[in-house]
């Protein structure tokens, strides 16, 4: 490479919010119906049918703008984005382009070289569409619309990130806020959230920005670090070779990890937008603005520095904890039962990351409960199980949530604190081997180390280690 | 006719609105569209600097619905109209390449 | 008893008073349909056996005293682009030659509530774009006064039914003129409420901030009590209004005196037929004389508002009929490929002047030409709108005719398009403002095709105009000559 290049990244990133409702009828956002059912005249786009602005949609959009440190746009407007496709069934999309709900925000991420401010362009608020399905069949394509008129954000940066480490810090930055909001559970996979690259590439020291591109369909951190760095190649690439890069949408193939330009003469990319007529004009108050504000959660420095001062954590624990808005949610709720911080916080920090990772799921995937983690936790003081069973009852727990009291009765793996019945065993192990009660005697310790294992493995670990010790000692 | 409209807008048009014109609409088409451009630019004639365009006549503002579950399952009469159907789903040309 | 000469109103009383029947009354109905359909063709559908089974229900409910209202029992027509749960609503169009709603607007199910029983769905020009009603994929309707001539449109199924007594009453929708046009044509009362006062629910949108439901019927009380039933407040309809004065029939009372009406000089210039000229003046004289406060005045702007809402009309209506694809409901085209069905799917099933309209709303809204052409016609419609609240300023009511002439022959309109939207320049700007209007008859022409006097209102004072268009009616009824 002769030249040197600087990438520059901006990010339009889609939302799923959490309502009950859809954004302009009273259907069900409710994930795994039956296809269709989740739908009326309105979300199917009858004639005749009118959309009404569900209220909360408002409100999340209001509240994740005051956490990205946006303006508030007073008085906002829909305006219908019109394109044909099968899974718009009106044929156009209800949106924001004049008048936003949000504009000129930013947040803070890390980066190697310290603090850096990632600008908020706008967010605006809009419809989802249906889903399409590929008949191999009848070589054809099924819609279901149960998706149809789902509320989105989009949340769409300026274009100041320059790699991709820039771009996975703000993204986890935008999901950990959401999240803290309660506004989405922002799952990548599951489309929650969805991130769209602009991209473009310039010469080092250059003022004006290259042609940029739009990259679609990546469905993970793992894809968009891999389609950022593709796609600067091939800008780079085009350059070198004397080429031009040309103002496209591209979709990314994960599995080819390459991506392909969605382009078609039959779409002319001119949305027509306009102010909806349906639609009145969203006028926000003071009043709402100061209910919004006064309803904004305790966000994650809030939060570290609570925890700094409620409870005796070392500040690993407290980063980890709070990196995930559940995983604080349950460290929080668990202490609240009575739990000793310092217990929770390791069974978080140890065996949920641990099985989280095992099983490549995030924070929010977890299921357990804090009543059952508070219960495993009371079991373990009170010496009922040791630390090895504790350990395969959490495994169940993670996986099941069940009931540790109850899991540890059925299994029967309650420790033995029968005395007479241990010192029988133990005298049992020490008679079935003299070679070892011989070593101990002439002072090998580590004999002992054996024996108590034997013990252990006689008592199918139900016993308390420490007794063990004690009676073996005792007994010698 | 001060608005001339060419085959290129005709079939441009054509595209935005899904439209598709035999050669003699697609005349008519050009000569209709150019003649009520050339009425409609007789807007042109009025000043409207400084006036805010009105989308809506009322000021009713803020019209809002509460976040409540009011449809039951609509599958049935949604494609109770549909030309085809498979699987409770729309069946449609496909969209997939 | 002459059964279809009654007003709804009067029918109403006849049922109650047990002089006649729900039953009754739809059977005459039918049988008159049966008589002067093939020459009229007033309707798209004809719902008649379930009409009739609708007629005993509703009979029934009266005698048990469920039902009072003063529409109970009255057979009704709805125009075909009001959704009508379980019945054919085609819009007069190929592209809905099939549908059927599962929901019925909510206007419909207000007069249903009141006990007022549908009979079918009327013809129209297709989705409400013309003004004759020729551009029904269905064919054209009649007038009734004057087969040879047009009923107007785009509501002209609906006030050819009232006029040729196939119904009592019928539900149209007016969105530069389509309820007060045809009713002038036709012969009848005709109005169109302020913007919001009727919720939109079930209205097969033509332009969204256009668009009202309103009555065509025989009588300015009927009028008023149609009115009643169908305004109200629709959490449905983002744009319905919440009102408390929709209490019109409170507004049925013969006086005029101290009622300040403003003569546009702007409506009485050059196209105007003299005829129609003469008649419309010589009802102001008529007001004039019983105490109303009568002076002409300059409006402005009215060359600019049939351009400003042609652009405004077309544009929504663009967007509004880009859901009729093909996918979910109506006509679908055989076709290799998905955009290859869209187009044929939209070429077959629209007509010519559904498509012109599409064509050039796609073409204001397009990328390059949306501030020339749609921002700066929304810029005028402002411009409209404060030329009216001026005139508002000074007087109660506008008066002046509801077209510049009265019906014109069948197939001489669709020649021409600009000189057909030339002919709603008296009605296009109330839309544009969201004002009130009604049509009223007064009088006819030599060849005895009828003239409306039309009164124009500022926002949610219809009951002033209902009393000044009563107390007309009442005074010409008086002075002989309710002939039309």
């Amino acid at each position: 490479m002769s030249k040197e290049y600087e990438t520059v990244i901006g990010l339009e990133v889609h939302v799923e919010l959490a309502t009950k409702t859809k954004i302009f009828c009273g259907c069900s956002t409710a994930f795994g119906a039956s296809p269709n059912s989740h739908t009326c005249p309105v979300c199917t786009g009858m004639p005749g049918s009118l959309p009404v602005l569900n209220k909360k949609v408002l409100e999340y959009a209001v509240a994740v703008g005051l956490a990205l440190n946006c303006q508030i746009t007073r008085e906002c407007k829909f305006d219908r984005k019109n394109y044909f496709y099968p899974d718009n069934p009106q044929n156009y999309q209800i949106s924001q382009l004049y008048l936003p709900i949000c504009r000129d925000g930013w947040v803070e991420i890390d980066t190697p070289q310290g603090a850096k401010k990632v600008g908020i362009h706008e967010i605006h608020m809009e419809e989802d569409a249906g889903k399409l399905i590929h008949d191999e069949w009848e070589d054809a394509t099924l819609v279901d619309y149960n998706r149809s008129g789902v509320p989105l954000i989009e949340i769409v940066s300026e274009p100041d990130m320059r790699n991709a480490d820039e771009v996975i810090a703000y993204l986890e930055k935008l999901r950990l806020v959401i999240q803290y909001l309660g506004a989405s559970d922002c799952k990548l996979q599951e489309g929650s959230m969805r991130a769209d690259v602009n991209l473009s590439v310039r010469e080092k020291g250059a003022k004006e920005f290259g042609t940029r591109t739009e990259m679609k369909n990546l469905n993970s951190f793992r894809a968009i670090a891999r389609a950022v760095e593709g796609e600067k190649n091939r800008q780079i690439d085009l350059l070198e070779s004397g080429e031009k890069v040309i103002q496209e949408t591209r979709r990314w193939d994960e599995n080819k990890e390459t991506s392909y330009a969605m382009r078609s003469k039959e779409d002319a990319q001119d949305y027509r937008y306009f102010p909806d007529p349906d639609l009145t004009p969203v006028s926000i108050s003071d009043e709402f603005l100061e209910e919004i504000r006064r309803r904004q959660p305790e966000f994650r420095t809030e939060k570290m520095k609570r925890y700094r001062e409620e409870f005796d954590l070392p500040d690993y624990d407290i980063e980890i904890i709070t990196s995930s808005k559940h995983m604080a949610d349950i460290f929080e709720a668990t202490v609240a039962l009575g739990a000793q911080p310092k217990k929770v916080s390791n069974w978080l920090m140890v065996e949920t990351l641990r099985l989280l990772k095992e099983q490549e799921e995030d924070p929010e995937d977890i299921r357990f409960s804090p009543e059952n983690l508070a219960k495993l936790i009371r079991l373990s003081e009170e010496k009922a199980i040791n630390s090895t069973v504790a350990k395969e009852v959490f495994e169940v727990m993670f996986r099941e949530n069940v009931d540790p009291e109850q899991y540890v009765e059925e299994k029967g793996l309650k420790m033995v604190s029968d005395e007479g019945a241990l010192r029988k065993t133990v005298e049992e192990v020490i008679a079935a081997n003299p070679q070892s009660v011989q070593d101990y005697r002439n002072g090998k310790e580590k004999a002992l180390g054996f024996l108590v294992g034997q013990t252990m493995k006689a008592m199918k670990g139900k016993a308390d280690p420490a007794s063990v010790n004690r009676l073996l000692k005792e007994l010698l | 006719m001060a608005n001339i409209i060419t085959d290129e807008t005709i079939e441009y048009v054509g595209i935005l609105a899904k439209l598709e014109l035999s050669d003699e609409e697609r005349e008519q088409a050009k000569k209709d569209m150019g003649r009520m451009l050339d009425y409609i630019d007789k807007l042109n004639e009025l000043d409207t600097s400084g006036v805010e365009p009105m989308s809506h006549v009322f000021p009713v503002k803020n019209v809002f619905r509460e976040d409540e579950v009011t449809n039951g399952d609509g599958s049935a009469l949604t494609l109770k109209n549909a030309p085809e159907q498979k699987d409770g789903m729309f069946l449609v040309p496909k969209t997939f390449d | 008893m002459e059964l279809l000469s009654l007003s709804a109103v009067e029918l109403a009383t006849a049922i109650k008073e047990g002089k006649t029947t729900a039953v009754e009354a739809m059977q005459a109905v039918l049988d008159k349909i049966r008589q002067s359909e093939e020459l009229y063709n007033c309707y798209v559908t004809v719902d008649g056996e379930n009409a009739l089974r609708r007629a005993q229900a509703v009979q029934r409910r009266i005698e048990s005293g469920e039902l009072t209202g003063p529409l109970a029992g009255v057979p009704m027509a709805v125009k075909d682009n009001l959704c009508t749960e379980g019945l054919l609503t085609t819009c007069a169009s190929k592209i809905l030659s099939n549908f059927v709603p599962t929901f019925s607007a909510e206007a419909v199910l207000n007069l249903e509530k009141a006990g007022a029983v549908l009979i079918g769905k009327t013809n129209m020009d297709e989705f409400a774009m013309g003004s004759t009603t020729e551009t029904s994929a269905y064919g054209a309707t009649k007038n009734p006064r004057n087969p040879e001539h047009v009923p107007g449109g785009s509501s002209g199924g609906s006030a050819a039914a009232v006029a040729a007594e196939e119904c009592f009453f019928a539900l149209g929708s007016d969105t530069g003129g389509s309820i007060r046009q045809p009713a002038s044509f036709c012969g009848v009362v005709g109005m169109k409420p302020t913007y919001g006062t009727v919720s939109r629910y079930g209205l097969v949108a033509y332009g969204s901030s256009l668009d009202q439901i309103g009555p065509l019927c025989k009588t300015v009380e009927d009028c008023a009590v149609i009115l009643e039933t169908i305004a109200s407040h629709d959490e449905k309809d983002s744009t319905s209004v919440e009102r408390q004065d929709t209490d019109f029939t409170s507004a049925l009372v013969k006086e005029v005196k101290g009622l300040r009406i403003g003569i546009p000089r702007d409506y009485f210039g050059e196209g105007l037929d003299p005829e129609v000229k003469t008649a419309v003046l010589q009802a102001a004289e008529l007001l004039k004389a019983n105490g109303a406060l009568v002076e002409e005045f300059d409006l402005s702007l009215v060359d600019y508002a049939i351009p400003a809402y042609y652009t405004i009309a077309a544009a929504e209506a663009s967007s509004n009929l880009e859901r009729f694809d093909g996918i979910k409901y109506g006509y679908r085209a055989e076709a290799e490929g998905l955009h290859q069905m869209y187009k044929k799917t939209r070429s077959q099933g629209f007509g010519p002047e559904v498509k012109r309209r599409i064509m050039l709303g796609s073409f204001v809204l397009s990328s390059g030409y949306y501030d020339a052409y749609y921002l700066k016609a929304l810029r005028v419609k402002a411009m409209i709108k404060k030329a009216f609240d001026d005139a508002f300023a000074k007087y109660d009511c506008i008066l002046g005719p509801a077209a510049p002439t009265t019906a014109p022959k069948l197939g001489e309109s669709l020649a021409d398009p600009i000189k057909m939207y030339l002919g709603d320049i008296y009605t296009i700007s109330v839309n544009l403002a969201g004002l009130p209007g009604i049509c009223v008859p007064c009088g006819t022409d030599g060849r005895g095709l009828p003239i409306g006097l039309q009164l124009i209102g500022d926002c949610f004072r219809e009951k002033q105009l209902l009393q000044a268009a009563y107390t007309y009616e009442q005074l010409r009824k008086e002075g002989g000559k309710a002939d039309v």
